[in-house]
């Protein structure tokens, strides 16, 4: 058992290590190489060639003239200790950007995941005992006229209405201007939900209708198993029944949905953080696209990875408490 | 059984296949591929009007290449800010700059139609190749595929989309298609491997492999066909990513172009001041809802599409001559299963 959970917390690293490895090589297919175009405008604004090695050396902790294997392992080195190089447009060493970028997307991630979940799980689970009902027609309906609209859509219409045209929320940040820079305090709690309202929102509704359909698929086909018709003939409690037998079983599949879901949403803030002007990772990985801040950029991409990758981890971690079987090894017959 | 009712298994045998003209087999094809899934599929509500949508998008891929509608350009309205259903000749309206939002719409729907296309069938075509072989296979083919796949999963798409994008900047519309959904395929490729699995261990796939069947002949004639609702919807759900991530793409203005299309045309209603000017609303509308209807049909297609593959709901839909005796009583023994 205990084997398990050693494996799967090896395959995090060496999935990070991959995904470092990968990032190294993207640097590297970026048009022109990383750093022509800096290095030409250093150049120009006359610095002498060594100078500007050393800027750049600095810059990624990378010597662009050493020979590959020796960039690679200096890259790796620094990505280890927590280096992933120095901002050009900001100025700032990377990772510090990131440090108070990432709780922002994580906030907002986390809290619209859960919350897509916990209505997806309770109205599909209603709709499937009320099949075939208004209840569920109505729902159904709604759902797949809500889950063709894209959550970007969503941000820019609510973005329109509530914060443009009716002035409820905020149009733009994560904190209000008076709190930034500061503590953990009341008013800077309420104004950071107010900020993440409209983020979370959006991601929440594009979302919920899929996870409702796929619950209540689940649940029908559950309903129709033998051992919920047996456990009903033993008398065993409707309620027992409902969240033991049935809801239990039907949310094992949506799990797996779940670490999907996860990756599909880090990747979204690129564009929801960018419409909100959110300073998350998303808002970051962008804005270094468009300074040409090649440090930033692969930095942030890395970190949005390791995110997910954690985030998949410890969902992995919890399935194992959910269903048993995971642990047991699934190894099959080759054929 | 009788042959008959499964209607799939029909045509594949043999001992009949003989005696049969070409002209018989024919027909019978038509009836058994064509005329009775159709029959099937307009009988649902919900793939008569994805039907009815997406043959409204694919007319206007036809009116885009035939070149039927004006392209879009600068000033060709008589005003700037027209308002939608004023003057039939612009019946969408104009954008700040006086552009037709008509042709805006409609000049970008056969790229979008050939995206989604290259998209949905690179995602599937790959998860369905490295589920089935892992998920059969099993063993070092399975763990090599499977421990690939959990790398792949493990990049979030949009970045390494954005990064990519940016790197190669492609133009081609079948290329941005494969880009978008550069990792999909590992997702559903783990679930469809799952699924075969349990198909593995079925009685009628251990005959074929005892008969000495080859691996890719049961993976397509045993395992695949059970897969096939399931694949179905699957490339529907890509097909409708892909819409939502290029618009999603080419509204940050990551992806390259040569002509507005729908991201574009809502990127610079969004910026343009739509947001604050009420008289623009419809510039920034019009292209959502071009989205939204498209990814409506794709997603009324996949649910209707289900019934077609599935077996069972299609006999009794379709043969009204036939004897459903044997149906009704599967179907009473699935009892809420359907």
């Amino acid at each position: 058992m205990s084997n398990y959970y050693l494996r799967r917390t090896a395959r995090v690293f060496v999935t990070i290590y991959l995904v470092a490895t990968l990032t190294f090589g993207l640097i590297r297919l970026l048009p022109g190489g990383p750093y022509t175009q800096l290095r030409n405008q250093l150049l120009r604004q006359g610095m002498s060639p060594e100078e500007v090695e050393g800027r750049i050396q600095a810059l990624q902790n990378i010597n662009p003239n050493a020979p590959l294997h020796q960039q690679y392992i200096d890259y790796m080195a620094g990505f280890m200790q927590g280096n992933l190089g120095q901002s050009i447009h900001y100025q700032k060493p990377v990772a510090e950007i990131l440090a108070q970028a990432a709780p922002w997307t994580i906030f907002i991630v986390g809290v619209s995941t859960v919350l897509v979940f916990a209505f997806g799980i309770v109205f599909g689970a209603l709709q499937a005992y009320w099949e075939g009902s208004r209840f569920d027609k109505a729902l159904t309906t709604l759902s797949i006229s809500v889950m063709s609209i894209p959550f970007y859509v969503y941000a820019i219409l609510l973005l329109y209405v509530l914060s443009y045209q009716m002035g409820v929320t905020p149009t733009a940040g994560t904190v209000g201007s008076d709190y930034r820079g500061e503590g953990l305090s009341v008013g800077f709690l309420i104004s950071a939900l107010q900020h993440a309202f409209l983020p979370i929102l959006s991601y929440t509704v594009a979302e919920a209708g899929i996870q409702m359909l796929a619950m209540r698929g689940n649940s029908i086909q559950i309903l129709g198993k033998d051992y919920v018709r047996v456990a009903r003939l033993r008398g065993i409690a409707d309620t027992r029944i409902a969240t033991r037998y049935v809801a239990r079983n039907a949310v094992l599949p949506m799990y797996t949905g779940f670490l999907l879901l996860l990756g599909f949403r880090l990747g979204g803030t690129v564009i929801l953080e960018e419409i909100f002007s959110y300073t998350g990772l998303g808002y970051y990985l962008f804005d270094a696209l468009n300074s040409n801040d090649y440090p930033l950029m692969m930095g942030t991409f890395l970190v949005i990875t390791v995110t997910l990758v954690i985030g998949v981890y410890v969902a992995d971690l919890t399935y194992g408490k959910i269903d048993p079987r995971v642990k047991s090894g699934e190894s099959s017959e080759a054929f | 059984m009788d042959s008959t009712v499964g209607g799939v298994e029909w045509t594949s045998d043999d001992t009949s296949a003989s005696e049969v003209s070409r002209s018989d087999k024919a027909r019978e094809f038509y009836e058994e591929k064509i005329y009775k899934p159709a029959i099937v599929a307009w009988s649902d509500m919900r793939t008569r009007i994805g039907i009815l949508l997406m043959s409204i998008y694919g007319l206007m891929a036809v009116v885009a290449i035939a070149g039927l509608w004006r392209a879009p350009t600068s000033s060709q309205a008589p005003e700037r800010y027209m308002q939608p259903f004023q003057n039939w000749d612009y019946p969408l309206g104009s954008t700040a700059s006086g552009v037709d939002i008509m042709a805006l719409i409609i000049h970008s729907t056969d790229e979008m139609l050939l995206m989604i296309l290259a998209g949905g069938v690179w995602a599937t075509g790959l998860a369905v190749a490295v589920g089935t072989l892992a998920g059969y296979k099993g063993g070092t083919i399975d763990n090599v595929l499977m421990s690939f796949s959990d790398l792949v999963m493990a990049i979030p798409g949009l970045p390494l989309v954005i990064i990519l994008a940016f790197t190669f900047n492609p133009e081609n519309p079948i290329f941005v298609g494969i880009i978008i959904n550069i990792n999909y395929w590992a997702g559903l490729g783990r679930s469809l491997r799952s699924q075969v699995l349990t198909i593995r261990e079925e009685s009628y796939v251990e005959a074929s492999r005892t008969m000495g069947v080859s691996t890719p002949r049961i993976l397509r004639k045993d395992v695949i066909p059970n897969l096939m609702p399931y694949i179905t919807v699957n490339f529907v759900f890509a097909a409708r990513y892909v819409v939502f991530a290029s618009v999603g793409l080419f509204f940050l203005g990551v992806l390259p172009y040569t002509q507005a299309n729908w991201g574009v045309t809502l990127q610079r209603a969004y910026s343009g001041g739509a947001l604050f000017a009420p008289e623009a609303a419809h510039w920034l509308i019009a292209p959502m809802l071009a989205i939204g209807v498209l990814s409506l049909a794709l997603i009324l297609l996949g649910q209707g599409l289900d019934r077609v593959f599935n077996p069972r709901v299609r006999t009794r839909l379709a043969g009204e001559s036939e004897s459903t005796a044997a149906d009704e009583e599967e179907d009473t023994f699935g009892g809420k299963v359907m």
